[in-house]
C-alpha cells in the first residue's frame, strides 16, 4: 500500500495580465519551479521552498506565493507537521534534516523582557551630543591591577594584560564555514567586519585564500572533524575557537554533503573532493574538560601565547557549570549558542528540540561565574537567535560581553530564512557552492549590507545605552537592574535574575 | 538630588560638628527631610584601638541578644551603650541606636592576611542579612556614623552632633528617588574605615553590585550608594591601588583621551579600564569617599553632579555648593570647579 505524496506547502501563481514572459524566475529558480509551455509560464509549487528569489526578480510582480492552507482534517495534536514527518519517514526510513534555526513554537524570552530608560532623576545621555563607548575587550582580564610609584613620583604598572581582541562594536559575526555557505558570502562578510572594526568566524571549513586579507579579522575554528586546520591557518587567525558543540544540534558532529565538496572546498578542507565531510560528535581527542584545558593550552602553545582561544558550547541545561570549567582552563572567552540559532544542516529533531534559550543560558552562565569570582576573568560571547538590536542589548544586560550574529547576517545578504541550506541550491548564492549560484551574491555590495545592518544596530544600542543613562558599555554588561520581565514566570525570573515590571 | 559636604584638617585639628550642621542645613532645598547624617572621624580617641560598631535596634530585646551573642563569639565587647539622643518635634525615633567598641579575635580567622577587618565584614553582612530588627550602620576605628530619616538640622539635633569631634566631617541631606526614606538608606554609608556620600543615581549599579558580591560584599542597604564603600574597600584595601588610580578605575577616563596618551600611560589606563570595566560607574553622580588618611571627591565623568572643592590653610573642602562651604569658613584662600572624573585629593599631613 502506497502512503502517496504529500501536498505541496506552497502556492504559486502567475498573474497572466502582469507577466511579460521574460523568464527571468525561470533563470532565478534553482529549485526549477518554473517552465515555459504554450507562451505561459507554468509552476511546479511543489519544488518551491519560498525562497522568494523569483519574487525578488521578476519585474512585473506578477508572482504571488501563498503558504497553502492546511487541507488535511484539522487536529490540533497531530498537525500538518507532525503527519508529514511520519510520511516522510515511513517512506524513506531515514533522518529528517532541515536548515536555519528551531522552527518550533517556543516563546521568544527577549520579546519578554523589556529595557529601561531614564526620567528625571538620572539624565538621560544624548548619543549625538555627548560620548558613548561602545568599544569591547574579548579575551581574559586580569583579576586585579598592580601598580607601584617610581622615583619620578608617577606609576608604573606591574601587570601584564593578556592578548584581547579590540572591538568596535559588540557584534560579531559567528561561523559559517567555508562549504556550509559560498566564499562570496564569507568574503562579503569579511569585508563587513573589516569596514566596521569587528571579527567573524571561519567556522569548521578552513581558510580559503581569497580570505588572507581579513585574516587579522577572522577567528578561526577548530571543531571535531579539524577539517582545514594546521600550524598556518592557527597562526593567520586573530584568534582561535575551539567549537564543542552549536546550539542548533547540541551533542552531535556536523554534516557537509559531499555536492558542496568542490574543488576549491577540498582544498580548504583539506579532504577528498566530493566526500562527505563528517565531523564527529565529540572531538577524539576531548573525553574532558582537562583534556579540553590541555588543548587550549596546546593551541596557545603552538601560537606563542599571543592569540585568545575561545571554547564554544551549545547552550544545554548545565551550561554554567561547563563555562565554569572553561575559565579554569586557559581559556579567553566561551561561546554560548542557544537554541534558536541557525545551522546549514541539523537532524530537524534535534534542531526543533535540544538545547536552551540563549537567554537563559547566558544568566545562569553569567552568574555562574560570578558565584564563583571568575566572571572578570573570562569573556562571555552569546550567539543563537539574536535578531535585531534589541536582543543584542538584552543579551548584554544578561551577561554577555559581545554577541555572535548568523542568520541576521546572511538576511542583510538576501537570505530569505527558506530552511532549505542543506540541498546546497541557495538561489541567493549563499548556501551553496553552486558556482552559476555563487556569483548571483556579489561581494562588494554584500559587504555593505552587512556593514549597514551592524553600523545600524551600533547605533541603536547607543541610543537604548543613552536613554538608560549609560555611557559605557562595561556597565551594561550584567546589568540586570536595566531589564523587567513582562510576564514571564516567576521561576524564569528567578534564573534571569530579572525583577517584574512594576516592580 | 541630594546635598553633599565634607571637610578634612590636614593637620588632624579638630573641628566639632556645630559648622557642619549649618552648612548642611543650607542646602535643605536639595533633600527632602527623609534622611540625613554625618560622619566624623577621630569621634572616639579613648576607644581608638576598637572597632566602633554603631546599630539600630528595632527593640532591645530578641535582635541584641542576637548580635551580642555573635559578637561575643568573634571577639570581645570592650563598652557598649545606647547612643545618646535627644528628642525632636520633627522626627520620629523609628531606632534605638547603640554603640559597641569592639575588637574581633583574629586567631578565629587564621589565614586571611587580614583577619580583624575580614572579621568585621562577616559579622556586618550576617547582622544585616540574618539577623531581624537590628541593622549594623558604621564600623569603623575611631570613627561614627550618625544617620537618621529627618531634616539635617533634626538629625544633627537628634544626636547632638555638636558635641562630638573630629578632623574629617561628612554630611549629606537626602532626596531619596531609588528607595524609600529609610534610616539605614541614609547616607554617610560606612564600612571598616570607609565612609562615602553620594549625590546622585549610579545607573550602573546592577553592573557594580553583581561585581562586588563575586568578592563576596553582601549588599543590604538597597541602594546604590553602598557598592561605593564596597568598591573602595575592594580596591583600596584588597587591592591596595592607590587612591589617584582608585578613582581612575571607578570613574576612568574616555576611551578618546586613553588613545592619545603616551605610550606608558596608555598602558596603564587600558590595562585599569579592562581590569576594573564592572566597577567603573556610570550616571550623575558626586561622591566623597574618606577614610582615615584623608577624603577623596570625584565625579561622574561627564560631570552630571555639581561637586565644589575650596581650601583654607590646612582645610580642604568639598560640597555640592560654594555657598554651604563658605557658610563653614566664609574665608577662603581657594575654590574651584573640579573637571569630570578629576579627583579632588586631601590627605592627612604625616
Ligand atoms: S519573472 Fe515575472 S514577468 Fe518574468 S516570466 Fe517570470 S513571472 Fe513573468
Ligand atoms: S541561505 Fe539560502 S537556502 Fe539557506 S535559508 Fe537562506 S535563502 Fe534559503
Amino acid at each position: 500500500m502506497t502512503i502517496g505524496s504529500v501536498p505541496p506547502k506552497y502556492k504559486i501563481a502567475i498573474d497572466r495580465d502582469q507577466c511579460m514572459l521574460c523568464e527571468r524566475c525561470i533563470d532565478n529558480c534553482s529549485y526549477g519551479v518554473f517552465r515555459k509551455e504554450d507562451q505561459k509560464i507554468i509552476a511546479d509549487s511543489r519544488k518551491c521552498t519560498a525562497c522568494h528569489r523569483c519574487i525578488a526578480m521578476c519585474p512585473r510582480d506578477a508572482i504571488n506565493l501563498h503558504e497553502k492552507p492546511n487541507d488535511y482534517r484539522s487536529h490540533p495534536v497531530w498537525t500538518r507537521e507532525t503527519r508529514e514527518a511520519i510520511y516522510n519517514q515511513a517512506k524513506s526510513g531515514k533522518i529528517i534534516l532541515s536548515g536555519m534555526g528551531n522552527a518550533g513554537d517556543y516563546p521568544i524570552i527577549f520579546d519578554k523582557l523589556v529595557l529601561d530608560a531614564c526620567q528625571v532623576t538620572n539624565p538621560s545621555i544624548d548619543p549625538l551630543r555627548e560620548p558613548m563607548e561602545i568599544r569591547t575587550y574579548i579575551g581574559k582580564k586580569p583579576r586585579q591591577v598592580e601598580v607601584s610609584k617610581n622615583s619620578s613620583g608617577d606609576y608604573d604598572l606591574n601587570t601584564e594584560l593578556a592578548p584581547n581582541l579590540k572591538l568596535d562594536t559588540p557584534v560579531m559575526i559567528g561561523h559559517m564555514s567555508y562549504g556550509a555557505i559560498s566564499l562570496n558570502a564569507q568574503l562579503a562578510m569579511a569585508k563587513a567586519v573589516h569596514e566596521v572594526g569587528t571579527y567573524m568566524g571561519t567556522g569548521e571549513g578552513g581558510l580559503h585564500k581569497s580570505l588572507f586579507p581579513y585574516q587579522d579579522r577572522m577567528i578561526v575554528q577548530i571543531a571535531s572533524g579539524r577539517f582545514g586546520v594546521d600550524v598556518d591557518y592557527l597562526e593567520r587567525g586573530a584568534a582561535i575557537e575551539i567549537k564543542i558543540g552549536q546550539g542548533a544540534k547540541p551533542g552531535i558532529g556536523g554534516h557537509l554533503p559531499g555536492e558542496k565538496v568542490s574543488e576549491e572546498v577540498s582544498k580548504t578542507r583539506m579532504i577528498p573532493i566530493h566526500s562527505d565531510a563528517i565531523s564527529p560528535a565529540p572531538h577524539h581527542d576531548i573525553y574532558s574538560i582537562e583534556d579540553l584545558a590541555q588543548l587550549v593550552r596546546s593551541l596557545k602553545e603552538a601560537t606563542e601565547w599571543k592569540k585568545p582561544v575561545f571554547v564554544k558550547i551549545a547552550a544545554v541545561h548545565n551550561a554554567p557549570a561547563i563555562a565554569a570549567g572553561i575559565a579554569r582552563s586557559s581559556a579567553d572567552a566561551v561561546v554560548i549558542d542557544g537554541f534558536k540559532g541557525g545551522t546549514g544542516a541539523a537532524p530537524r529533531v534535534f534542531r526543533d528540540n535540544v538545547g536552551i534559550p540563549i537567554e537563559a543560558a547566558v544568566a545562569a552562565v553569567d552568574s555562574k561565574l560570578r558565584s564563583q569570582g571568575v566572571r572578570n576573568e573570562i569573556s562571555i560571547i552569546a550567539s543563537g537567535g539574536i535578531r535585531n538590536s534589541a536582543d543584542l542589548t538584552k543579551s548584554i544586560a544578561l551577561g554577555a560581553d559581545a554577541v555572535y550574529i548568523g542568520t541576521a547576517a546572511l538576511v542583510a545578504m538576501g537570505c530569505r530564512v527558506c530552511g532549505s541550506c542543506y540541498r546546497g541550491l541557495c538561489p541567493w548564492g549563499i548556501a551553496t557552492q553552486r558556482p552559476e549560484l555563487v556569483k548571483r551574491l556579489n561581494p562588494d555590495e554584500a559587504s555593505k549590507n552587512v556593514a549597514n545592518l551592524i553600523k545600524g544596530w551600533t547605533l541603536e544600542l547607543s541610543e537604548l545605552m543613552g536613554a538608560a543613562g549609560i555611557n559605557s558599555i562595561e556597565s551594561l554588561r550584567g546589568n540586570r537592574d536595566r531589564l523587567r520581565g513582562y510576564m514571564l514566570d516567576e521561576g524564569l525570573m528567578n534564573v534571569l535574575d530579572v525583577k517584574t515590571v512594576g516592580a | 538630588m541630594c546635598g553633599i559636604i565634607s571637610v578634612i584638617d590636614r593637620s588632624r585639628n579638630v573641628m566639632d560638628g556645630g559648622a557642619i550642621k549649618n552648612a548642611l542645613a543650607l542646602m535643605n532645598e536639595r533633600g527632602s527631610g527623609e534622611g540625613a547624617g554625618y560622619a566624623v572621624y577621630g569621634a572616639y580617641p579613648d576607644f581608638r584601638d576598637y572597632y566602633a560598631l554603631h546599630v539600630f535596634y528595632d527593640n532591645l530585646v530578641e535582635p541584641k541578644k542576637a548580635v551580642e551573642e555573635l559578637l561575643n563569639k568573634w571577639g570581645e565587647i570592650e563598652y557598649s551603650e545606647e547612643i545618646p539622643t535627644y528628642e525632636q518635634k520633627r522626627l520620629k525615633k523609628q531606632h534605638i541606636p547603640w554603640r559597641y567598641f569592639f575588637k574581633p579575635d583574629p586567631k578565629l580567622l587564621a589565614g586571611s592576611c587580614s583577619p580583624e577587618e575580614d572579621a568585621i565584614i562577616n559579622i556586618v553582612n550576617k547582622v544585616n542579612t540574618q539577623i531581624n530588627g537590628a541593622l549594623i550602620f558604621s564600623s569603623g576605628k575611631n570613627i561614627g556614623v550618625f544617620k537618621a530619616s529627618g531634616w539635617p538640622e533634626d538629625v544633627a539635633n537628634f544626636y547632638k552632633i555638636e558635641d562630638y569631634e573630629g578632623y574629617i566631617w561628612m554630611g549629606h541631606n537626602r532626596y531619596p528617588t531609588n528607595t524609600s526614606g529609610w534610616w539605614g538608606g541614609a547616607h554617610p554609608f560606612n564600612l571598616l574605615d570607609w565612609s562615602v556620600i553620594h549625590n546622585g543615581e549610579i545607573t550602573s549599579y546592577g553592573t557594580n553590585r553583581r561585581y562586588i558580591e563575586s568578592f563576596g560584599y553582601k549588599c543590604t542597604m538597597k541602594t546604590d550608594t553602598e557598592v561605593v564603600a564596597y568598591l573602595a574597600d575592594l580596591l583600596g584595601r584588597r587591592h591596595k591601588l592607590p587612591d589617584e588610580i582608585s578613582v581612575k578605575a571607578l570613574a576612568p577616563p574616555f576611551w578618546d583621551e586613553i588613545d592619545r596618551m603616551p605610550e606608558k600611560e596608555k598602558k596603564l589606563y587600558t590595562t585599569l579600564r579592562m581590569a576594573y570595566g564592572s566597577a567603573m560607574m556610570n550616571g550623575p553622580f558626586a561622591i566623597v569617599v574618606a577614610k582615615p588618611e584623608g577624603i577623596v571627591g570625584f565625579t561622574d565623568r561627564i560631570k552630571l553632579r555639581p561637586m565644589i572643592a575650596a581650601e583654607s590653610g590646612d582645610c580642604l573642602y568639598i560640597s555640592s555648593e560654594e555657598a554651604a562651604i563658605r557658610r563653614m569658613n566664609p574665608d577662603l584662600d581657594r575654590v574651584w570647579m573640579p573637571k569630570a572624573g578629576e579627583p579632588v585629593i586631601g590627605m592627612v599631613k604625616r
